[in-house]
C-alpha cells in the first residue's frame, strides 16, 4: 500500500498506509491525523481539509481543476503549494507523498 | 418563554423534514439557525451543485431541494428563529430550557439537534490583532451600506461577496480589491464591470497578494500586502471588508453534556436520543455505528426520532402509527380534504 506522509507545522509526522482510491483526506480521517478537519465530508465545499504539497510532487499529482483552486482561495493562508486533500486520491504513483496541515484550518 | 413540543436547532434539509414528521403526528416545532435563511450546507456550501442521491428525485439542487422541503412543510406554520445560535441548554423537570444568543427562551420536552457541522461563521482573517478592529473597521458582511461612505475601503477575496460589494461600494468610496491570484471567480457580467471600473481609474485591484498586516491605533490607518515576488505595498485604509466565505464552527453544543465523538453527538440507532432523555441528534452532527453523511439517511432519522418525541410530548395518548396515503388525521394536518 502506498504510504503518505502527514507533518503538522511543527514538524511533527506520521507516515500511515493509505489504501489505493482513497482520498489524503480519508487516509487523514480514518487514522486520526489531527489537523485536517474535512467539514464537507470531501465536497469540496468548506477548504477545512486544506494541505501544503511538498514541492517535488507538485508537478507529479494531478493538477487542481478549477472549484478547487477557487476553493483554496477560502482556505487559511493558502500558498503556491496548497491543495485540497480531499481532492488528492492515492495510487501507487503517490507512495512516498508528503503533505503538511496548515497552523489551523478556518 | 415560548412553549412548544419539539425545538429544532438547525434548518438545514433534516431540520426541515423533522418538521413534517413532527407535524404529520400532529406536534409542534420551533426551528432556529444561525443562518439567515433555511437550507443549511445545501444553501451555503453549494446551493447551484446537482444532488442525485434523493430518492425519487433523479437531481435537484441545493436550493431546488430546500424550496421544495419548504414546500412540504407548509401546512404546519411553523415557527423560524433565523439569525440566532443556541447557546444554553437546560433541564427543568421533564422539559428542556433553550436560551439563545438573542435572549429568546424557548421550553419544550424535546430538542431536535439538526446541526450539521455546527453554525455558520465568517472566516476570520488571520493576521495579528485582525480582531481588535473587528465590528469597529475591519467587518465580514456589509450590514448598512452608509456606514461605508467616503472611505478608502480595502476588500479582500475573489469571490462573488468581493466583487458585488467592490461594484457596489465603489459609487461612494475609493475601493482596492485584493486577492491572492489574479483570477475572480465570478458572474462574467460582474467581471466585465470590474474591469471597466478599473480602466477607468475608479477602483484599484492588487493581485497576487495577501493581506500582511493591519496598521492603526484603534481604528485601521493603512494596511501592508505582500504580493507573490516579495514585495510590500502600504494602502491607506479606513476599512477593512474580508470575504473568505464561511466555516462550520461546533460552538456551544459541546457544552450541552452530551456525549461526543470527535465533532458528532453519539446517539443510539433506533430514535437518535442521545445520552440526554428528550435530546436528539440526527443528521451530520450524529454518530452511530454505520452512520453515513447522507441527507437521505438525515430523513430517516428524524422519522424515528419524532416518534419518540410524541411519546414524551403526549404521555397521556398511545401512539399509532399511520400512512399519509389513508390517514384521515394526516391529511387533515396537511390541510387536504
Amino acid at each position: 500500500m502506498p504510504k503518505i506522509t502527514y507533518k503538522d507545522n511543527h514538524e511533527n509526522s506520521k507516515t500511515i498506509e493509505v489504501e489505493n482510491g482513497l482520498s489524503v483526506m480519508e487516509g487523514a480521517i480514518q487514522n486520526d491525523i489531527s489537523g485536517i478537519d474535512a467539514d464537507c465530508g470531501g465536497s469540496m465545499a468548506c477548504a477545512t481539509c486544506h494541505v501544503y504539497v511538498e514541492e517535488k510532487w507538485l508537478n507529479k499529482i494531478p493538477k487542481a481543476e478549477e472549484a478547487e483552486v477557487d476553493m483554496i482561495d477560502m482556505a487559511y493562508e493558502p500558498k503556491k503549494n496548497s491543495r485540497l486533500s480531499c481532492q488528492l486520491i492515492v495510487s501507487d504513483e503517490l507512495d512516498g507523498l508528503t503533505v503538511t496541515t496548515p497552523e489551523k484550518q478556518s | 418563554m415560548k412553549k412548544t413540543d419539539v425545538i429544532i436547532i438547525g434548518a438545514g434539509p433534516v431540520g426541515l423534514f423533522a418538521v413534517h414528521q413532527l407535524g404529520i403526528k400532529g406536534l409542534k416545532a420551533v426551528v432556529i439557525d444561525n443562518l439567515d435563511k433555511a437550507g443549511g450546507q445545501c444553501i451555503e456550501l453549494y446551493p447551484d451543485k446537482p444532488i442525485y442521491d434523493i430518492p425519487a428525485v433523479p437531481e435537484c439542487t441545493g436550493e431546488e431541494l430546500t424550496k421544495n422541503l419548504l414546500e412540504q412543510i407548509k401546512p404546519f406554520n411553523t415557527e423560524f428563529f433565523y439569525n440566532e445560535r443556541v447557546d444554553e441548554v437546560k433541564q427543568d423537570k421533564d422539559n428542556w430550557i433553550v436560551k439563545t444568543n438573542k435572549k429568546n427562551e424557548f421550553t419544550a420536552p424535546n430538542i431536535i439537534i439538526a446541526g450539521g457541522v455546527g453554525s455558520f461563521e465568517p472566516r476570520k482573517l488571520s493576521v495579528k490583532d485582525a480582531e481588535k478592529y473587528e465590528g469597529k473597521s475591519l467587518f465580514y458582511s456589509v450590514k448598512n451600506k452608509d456606514e461605508f461612505k467616503n472611505k478608502n475601503i480595502s476588500i479582500f477575496g475573489g469571490g462573488d461577496s468581493a466583487l458585488d460589494w467592490t461594484l457596489e461600494l465603489s459609487k461612494f468610496s475609493k475601493i482596492t480589491l485584493i486577492h491572492r491570484r489574479s483570477d475572480f471567480r465570478g458572474a462574467p457580467h460582474t467581471l466585465s464591470k470590474i474591469k471597466k471600473l478599473e480602466n477607468e481609474g475608479k477602483i484599484s485591484i492588487k493581485t497576487p497578494c495577501q493581506l500582511e498586516s493591519i496598521i492603526g491605533e484603534k481604528n485601521i490607518e493603512s494596511i501592508s500586502i505582500k504580493f507573490e515576488d516579495g514585495k510590500s505595498e502600504k494602502i491607506k485604509t479606513d476599512a477593512i471588508l474580508s470575504f473568505f466565505g464561511l466555516v462550520m464552527k461546533l460552538g456551544p453544543i459541546a457544552e450541552w453534556g452530551l456525549n461526543m465523538n470527535k465533532k458528532t453527538i453519539e446517539v443510539n440507532s433506533e430514535n437518535f436520543e442521545t445520552n440526554k432523555k428528550g435530546i436528539f441528534a440526527v443528521g451530520d452532527i450524529c454518530s452511530y455505528p454505520g452512520k453515513l453523511k447522507l441527507i437521505l439517511s438525515g430523513f430517516h432519522e428524524v422519522a424515528l426520532a419524532s416518534v419518540e418525541c410524541f411519546k414524551r410530548a403526549r404521555p397521556n395518548e398511545k401512539y399509532r402509527f399511520e400512512f399519509t396515503t389513508s390517514s384521515k388525521n394526516i391529511q387533515d394536518r396537511l390541510g387536504k380534504k
